[in-house]
């Protein structure tokens, strides 16, 4: 093939990523100013909150939204890493130098052969063995004494080499909004990298992918693995505000909470899930004080996102400005 | 000349059917060979077997000497094998561009594609859409392409990988005869250091651009031989019997 | 020992057949439809606080039984007119999420309708007794419904594999938009083979009521269960549910007996152990 030189030697602007990153820093900074603007302190929980489901929606979306996975037993890895703390926090030591880590280890961990087993199914299929292992974790967690059973686990306070910290809610918030703001930057850098627009590929066309000599397995491997390590991130944010991990953490509940978050806010939209977690949770709290049929508001989300709004918020906000999904 | 492909009596059964019963076929480096025969006769079965998607019920397969019996896909393709499929297989939802940068970064995959620099990959793919005729549709969706156009683009991925042979499966199908001319051109205007392996209805298009031509029947390979010589044996004739084509 | 067994086996026995009567009509929704109803536990819940309804104010198991069935299959049947039949061109998964949608939506109803107690409910008065077997006494009541479960995978296997509406409903299956063009209705085919499955669900509910008790919770208990039955036998294959139904109500029952910790862990471990040996050496996309 003779290289011609063609006016088109150069790659077509990709959509500006200041779509994504001007409102995400926006938002960032106004959180950071708000304690110090009087936000109440309920307010803050609910930050926190959102935060880090925020976290566990986008790394549920590396499966749904780029791989094309879709998974129904994320929350195997957010119980995980929570309970990973909470035992080394309890049994060994508080130090958070050391829990960090070795929960993130975790979750990681046991995202090997779990991954590898769900990866040889799709659809359906993935669904149900995914669900399968979290399941098994929610009843080991449940019903194993040494796990805490049905009580769960409380979890000391953290310690950072050797001084307690994280002791004022105001502390946990500036602490969340930074691991919020590294997970968006590590999740948006893998997203955007090459890696990335593999993952994109696999989701377009499976079959393709193959016959162009992607080894696909081990690229959905890869995803599969990043997104139980940031639902660890989640898990371990969630554990030490809480400061109590329950076996609920694992159950196939919380899975269909964090798949709503994404589908709400739209899957495969970079700022999707967090826009979709920042509604789920609100309504969640919002609702509660009215009625505790939280059951039949999901439901209907589901019903209505499905039948009408297949994007989510993001989605219908992109196609009103006339963007493409992920480019 | 080298042998590039050994089929060696590879059978394919799905079940208790024999989609495939025995076929040989050798294909030597720069050949265009094209695969030929009724409906049903086994043609993209064979396609499919030799590309790694299926593993063959009996027989070997040998790429360039090399046995590579039951080598998945990708595997065929880092052997230097790539294809296009009967039914387009593109990523709708993104770009030409994107779909053939894609198709470019599977040889600079590294680990996981880390080790990507794009300044090269930039030229490739446009001396890629360039040579399909596609270089001024390279910000479209691919779904909104014509149907012609997608096809282009199918040959364009095959061809990202610079493999040693390249397998079109029924590259005109369903195109109009200006489609099918620009398509034919494009073929032949590869290089033949590709060699090529085809299956084709068309006829015209058979004659235009094979060497030799291998003529399937119920699985079987019922003959070979040069255009001449498959036009004027009466075995064929007569098992295509009411298929348009030269006399 | 020999007691042990006989006990733990008949017992398994009623479990599988009562999986088996949700797990026929969620595979044969799959096998036509294409359509995974997460809502199955859902009908299966709701049949059974209808059966429970109506034998307050009637007395009568057999009305019951009767009456249950049939408000499933009619909210069975305007579920799939109104709502799912718009989904048959979409992706699997999208229909997925729309029935679980509909299962917890299911759930809160009746949750607000019939409270959240638990409730028993009697066994037909003919065979609230119990049978001698051997040194013990065994509840007739559980042996019928082993009969009935197996009647009903004669009935149905002769159904389908032998009449002309079993031919329909295979060729449908092959390929439904052929069969649309031969001239049969093909929509209300699928309405009725959808209603078909949440009537059998319904029935089940009240038939399991006297064994399981009813309560807000069951829906997503036997939905899970179930689930791993129809995946175990197969998607869409009739036998396959019946065997599977054999296989996971004994791991089931047995593994409640023998490891209760672990019981959980069995037949999930049974589910992925199947899952993962059919797709061995395949690609994903191509297990079935």
């Amino acid at each position: 093939m003779k290289p011609p030189v063609h006016p088109l030697a150069k790659r077509p602007q990709a959509r500006s990523q200041w779509t994504v990153w001007l409102p995400l820093t926006v938002v960032i900074i106004t959180l950071l100013l708000a304690p110090s603007l009087g936000m109440s302190s309920f307010v803050q929980s609910l930050i926190i909150e959102i935060l880090t489901f925020s976290i566990l929606a986008l790394s549920l979306d590396i499966l749904l939204g780029y791989t094309g996975l879709v998974s129904f037993g994320h929350a195997a890895f957010f119980a995980v890493s929570g309970y990973a703390t909470a035992i080394l926090a309890s049994r060994w030591t508080p130090e958070l130098l050391v829990t960090v880590p070795i929960s993130i280890a975790c979750a990681a961990a046991l995202a090997l052969p779990l991954g590898w087993l769900s990866i040889r199914l799709s659809g359906f299929y993935f669904l149900m063995i995914t669900f399968a292992f979290a399941q098994m974790i929610y009843t080991a967690a449940f019903r194993w004494k040494w796990l805490g059973g049905s009580d769960g686990i409380i979890v000391p306070t953290p310690q950072l080499l050797g001084h307690p910290v994280l002791q004022s809610r105001e502390a946990f918030y500036y602490t969340a909004l930074g691991v919020f703001g590294i997970a968006c930057v590590l999740l948006y850098g893998v997203i955007r990298s090459q890696f990335g627009r593999t993952l994109l590929g696999i989701r377009e066309n499976t079959r393709r992918m193959r016959a162009l000599g992607y080894n696909v397995r081990r690229y959905k491997l890869g995803a599969f693995v990043i997104a139980a390590t940031f639902g660890g991130v989640a898990g371990i944010l969630n554990a030490q505000f809480n400061l109590f991990v329950a076996p609920d953490s694992a159950h196939w509940s919380l899975s269909a909470l964090v798949l709503v978050m994404v589908l709400i806010g739209g899957s495969g939209y970079p700022l999707g899930p967090i826009i979709g977690a920042f509604i789920v949770i609100s309504l969640q709290h919002w609702l509660s004080s009215y009625t505790e049929y939280w059951g039949l508001v999901l439901g209907i989300l589901f019903i209505v996102l499905i039948t009408g709004a297949r994007e989510g918020i993001a989605g219908i906000t992109a196609a009103l400005w006339g963007a493409r999904r992920m480019s | 000349m080298s042998e590039v492909l050994r089929v060696e009596k590879v059978s394919m059964a799905f079940g208790n059917f024999y989609a495939l019963r025995k076929v040989d076929l050798v294909v030597n480096a720069g050949e265009r060979r094209a695969i030929i025969g009724p409906n049903g006769a086994g043609k993209s079965t064979l396609f499919n077997t030799i590309a790694g998607q299926h593993r063959p019920t009996e027989g070997r397969i040998y790429l360039a000497g090399k046995e590579m019996t039951g080598f998945r896909p990708d595997q065929m393709w880092s052997h230097g094998l790539a294809r296009t499929f009967q039914r387009n297989q593109l990523f709708l939802g993104l770009t030409v561009w994107e779909n053939v940068d894609l198709a470019c970064a599977a040889r600079r995959q590294g680990l996981f594609g880390f080790r990507s620099g794009s300044a090269a990959g930039d030229s490739e793919i446009a001396c890629l859409l360039a040579n399909v005729h596609l270089g001024e549709r390279a910000s479209v969706a691919v779904r909104n392409l014509a149907y012609g156009e997608q096809r282009q683009l199918e040959l364009a991925l095959a061809l990202a990988g610079s493999p040693s042979i390249l397998l079109l499966d029924e590259p005109t199908a369903g195109m109009s005869p200006a489609e099918t001319e620009s398509m034919v051109a494009l073929m032949s205007d590869l290089p033949r250091e590709i060699t090529l392996l085809i299956v084709e209805h068309d006829m015209d298009v058979v004659f235009s651009l094979a060497d030799s031509i291998t003529v399937l029947h119920l699985g079987e390979v019922l003959a070979f031989g040069t255009p001449t010589e498959i036009q004027d044996n009466k075995q064929v004739r007569e098992v295509y019997m009411g298929t348009q084509g030269r006399r | 020992m020999a007691e042990f067994l006989t006990i733990q086996t008949l017992n398994s026995l009623v479990y599988s057949m009562l999986l088996f009567l949700l797990a026929l009509g969620l595979s044969l929704t799959f096998g036509l439809l294409r359509v995974v109803n997460l809502a199955h536990g859902a009908f299966f819940l709701l049949g059974a606080y209808v059966g429970l309804s109506t034998w307050r104010y009637t007395h009568s198991f057999v009305a019951a039984a009767l009456v249950a069935p049939a408000i499933t299959v009619v909210i069975g049947a305007l579920l799939e007119k109104l709502w799912l039949m718009r989904f048959y061109l979409r992706a699997e998964l999208d229909q997925v999420i729309l029935t679980f949608g509909f299962a917890l939506v299911f759930a809160d109803i009746m949750k607000m309708l019939w409270g959240k107690d638990i409730h028993g409910a009697p066994a037909p008065p003919a065979f609230s007794d119990a049978v001698q077997v051997g040194n013990f006494a065994f509840p007739s009541y559980r042996l019928v419904l082993i009969g009935v479960g197996v009647t009903l995978f004669t009935a149905t296997w002769l159904a389908i594999e032998r009449t002309r509406i079993g031919a329909l409903i295979r060729a449908s299956v092959a390929d439904r938009v052929m069969v649309a063009g031969l001239g049969f209705n093909v929509h209300f085919l699928f309405t009725a083979i959808f209603a078909f499955g949440t009537g059998l669900a319904g029935v089940a509910g009240w038939l399991a009521a006297p064994i399981t008790g009813i309560y807000p919770g069951l829906d997503f208990e036997v939905l899970i269960t179930t689930l791993i039955v129809v995946v175990v036998g197969g998607l869409g294959n009739i036998t396959g549910a019946f065997w599977a139904s054999l296989l996971i109500g004994a791991s089931e029952t047995y593994g409640k007996a023998l490891l209760p910790e672990f019981a959980s862990f069995v037949i999930f471990g049974v589910m992925a152990a199947v899952l993962l040996f059919r797709s061995w050496g395949r690609d994903e996309e191509e297990v079935e």
